[in-house]
């Protein structure tokens, strides 16, 4: 066992819960969730008129895709101390999204209408709203008790679902990714370099196991110290 | 003055005798050297600025491996992956590839390069390298093998490939390359010698780092770890001759943390020498 002697850092008060202070914080977090609520809307409106799922990704992918993109923000949000979540969790789940909506529901067509798309855009939206009303609420220091039920309790079955949601429209992707070859590169090539999208589908699907036990994890624990007692500095989501 | 864990609240120092004009820089000193920033074994209880009572606190860093122990592990799994990859050893390639040998000359260079620069890697961790510190966290070993012994396969996987493409200048590129190649182990090698000079053996002294008569070291007077600008001039060489992009891929990565480990180290260097030579940067001239 080696041993070595440390070195720490004094401050006068004890660390303070970071929180989206003044208006930039507010603002932004309002406009997510407005954001948000315009997809619920779409979504549901579109069911109502069509009757089916059918063509609802169509319909609202141009909202969808600009909204995920201009989530990235989000990171940023997070580097400068806007949003109290750490970077990595956000970043990753930023990536994953991202990646969803560009690189397999916008690319890979015949996947848009199966269910699978529905479960997780439902998923995501009720997350997102929850989450950021929440957030919404504690700014203003009026956060009515449902709606941190809702951010503590929602999940349990959201998560669960969305990802259902996304790991069967990858898996319903992957039979035409085989046949067609696409966004993959063979040998031999200039650059010496191969990549096999199709491989790298099931490889995502596979990091799931891992990833996502640890984030659900994660947010039961939040829940249990939040809904039942004691207080924490809040500093992961 | 009490000074107390901010996660804890748990009493982590009791200073006395503190004047009411003292600023809270001068506390934080105080603090740092009865804490311990980094005590060294070399410390005699006398000289530190305790009372009558000393109190040293202990901080568990969790398991612990040499760092020779790390360097040789890491160091060695790329020289063996890569002659797998080489030898065409079977289940890699198609079957009747194995044990073929590639018809690229450009191939064969690249093996003895890569190889070479691992054996030299392994030399200098016996024989060359004085480490500071003896230990790293056991968690390392595994973090930084999976990322050498990684690259190393997928990198040499493409090169050693049945289907490999040569340089597309053919000879011209590959002499160009193999040149730089030579320069920067050379530059680098030259580096650790003189690195390893400043500091007699056994002892964990500290000094800034100047040219000597060795041209390769003369890149001391732009730059604050030259070992590492030659590092990555080795692996850009490498890149070129091979002409494969998973090498450019781990030059980038590469770089990108010895850039960060330059500018922590050239920071360091800063604050410890009052008479830094001002013109270094910490890894690229004039620039980074």
């Amino acid at each position: 066992m080696g041993l070595r002697w440390e070195n720490r850092t004094t401050c006068l008060h004890p660390p303070r819960k970071r929180f989206p202070k003044g208006r930039a914080g507010q603002g932004h977090v309002q406009s997510r969730c407005s954001r948000w609520l315009v997809l619920a809307i779409a979504m549901v409106r579109f069911y109502m008129e069509k009757g089916t799922h059918r063509g609802l990704y169509k319909s609202i992918q141009k909202t969808l895709k600009f909204f995920q993109t201009f989530a990235l923000l989000e990171i940023v949000h997070c580097l400068i101390g806007i949003v109290p979540t750490s970077v990595l969790v956000t970043g990753v789940q930023v990536s994953s999204r991202i990646f969803m909506v560009w690189l397999v529901t916008h690319s890979i067509k015949p996947v848009q209408n199966e269910e699978s798309v529905v479960l997780f855009l439902v998923s995501w939206t009720v997350t997102e709203i929850t989450r950021y009303s929440f957030y919404t609420f504690s700014l203003l220091d009026h956060l009515p008790y449902f709606i941190k039920w809702a951010r503590y309790n929602f999940f349990i079955i959201l998560y669960p679902v969305g990802v259902a949601g996304e790991l069967l429209t990858i898996y319903a992707a992957l039979p035409y990714v085989k046949k067609t070859g696409m966004f993959s590169i063979r040998l031999p090539n200039k650059y010496n370099v191969s990549f096999d999208y199709y491989y790298f589908l099931l490889i995502t699907m596979a990091s799931y196991i891992p990833l996502f036990p640890q984030l659900y994890f994660h947010m039961l624990r939040q829940r249990r110290k939040v809904l039942h007692g004691e207080v924490i500095v809040e500093k992961d989501d | 003055v009490e000074i107390l864990d901010a996660k804890t609240r748990e009493k982590l120092c009791f200073l006395d005798k503190v004047e009411p004009q003292a600023t809270i820089a001068e506390i934080k000193n105080l603090f740092t050297k009865t804490q311990g920033k980094s005590l060294k074994d070399e410390d005699v209880l006398q000289k530190l600025p305790v009372g009558t009572t000393a109190t040293l606190y202990f901080r568990d860093l969790g398991a612990q491996i040499s760092w020779v122990t790390v360097f040789l592990t890491e160091y060695a799994g790329p020289l063996f992956i890569y002659l797998l990859f080489y030898f065409r050893v079977p289940f890699i390639y198609g079957h009747k590839y194995d044990f073929t040998s590639s018809r690229h000359s450009v191939v064969h260079l690249a093996c003895i390069c890569h190889s070479f620069h691992y054996v030299k890697r392994l030399l200098e961790t016996l024989f060359v390298h004085r480490f500071s510190h003896g230990t790293m966290p056991l968690r390392n070993i595994f973090k930084n093998c999976t990322y050498y012994w990684g690259f190393a396969a997928w990198m040499a996987y493409y090169i050693n490939h049945p289907l490999y493409t040569p340089p597309t200048y053919g000879a011209q590129q590959v002499k160009l390359a193999l040149a730089i190649f030579v320069i920067c182990q050379l530059g680098n090698f030259s580096i650790h010698m003189a690195l390893r000079d400043l500091r007699p053996a056994g002892s964990k002294t500290r000094k800034i780092p100047y040219p000597t008569k060795n041209p390769f070291t003369w890149l001391f007077l732009l730059v604050s770890c030259p070992n590492y600008t030659y590092e990555v001039g080795s692996w850009i060489g490498f890149a070129i001759m091979t002409q494969c992009l998973p090498v450019a891929l781990f030059s980038l990565v590469g770089f990108t943390q010895m850039t960060i480990w330059a500018k922590g180290k050239h920071r360091s260097y800063l604050k410890e020498f009052r008479d830094y030579p001002p013109l270094r940067m910490p890894i690229v001239p004039f620039l980074l």
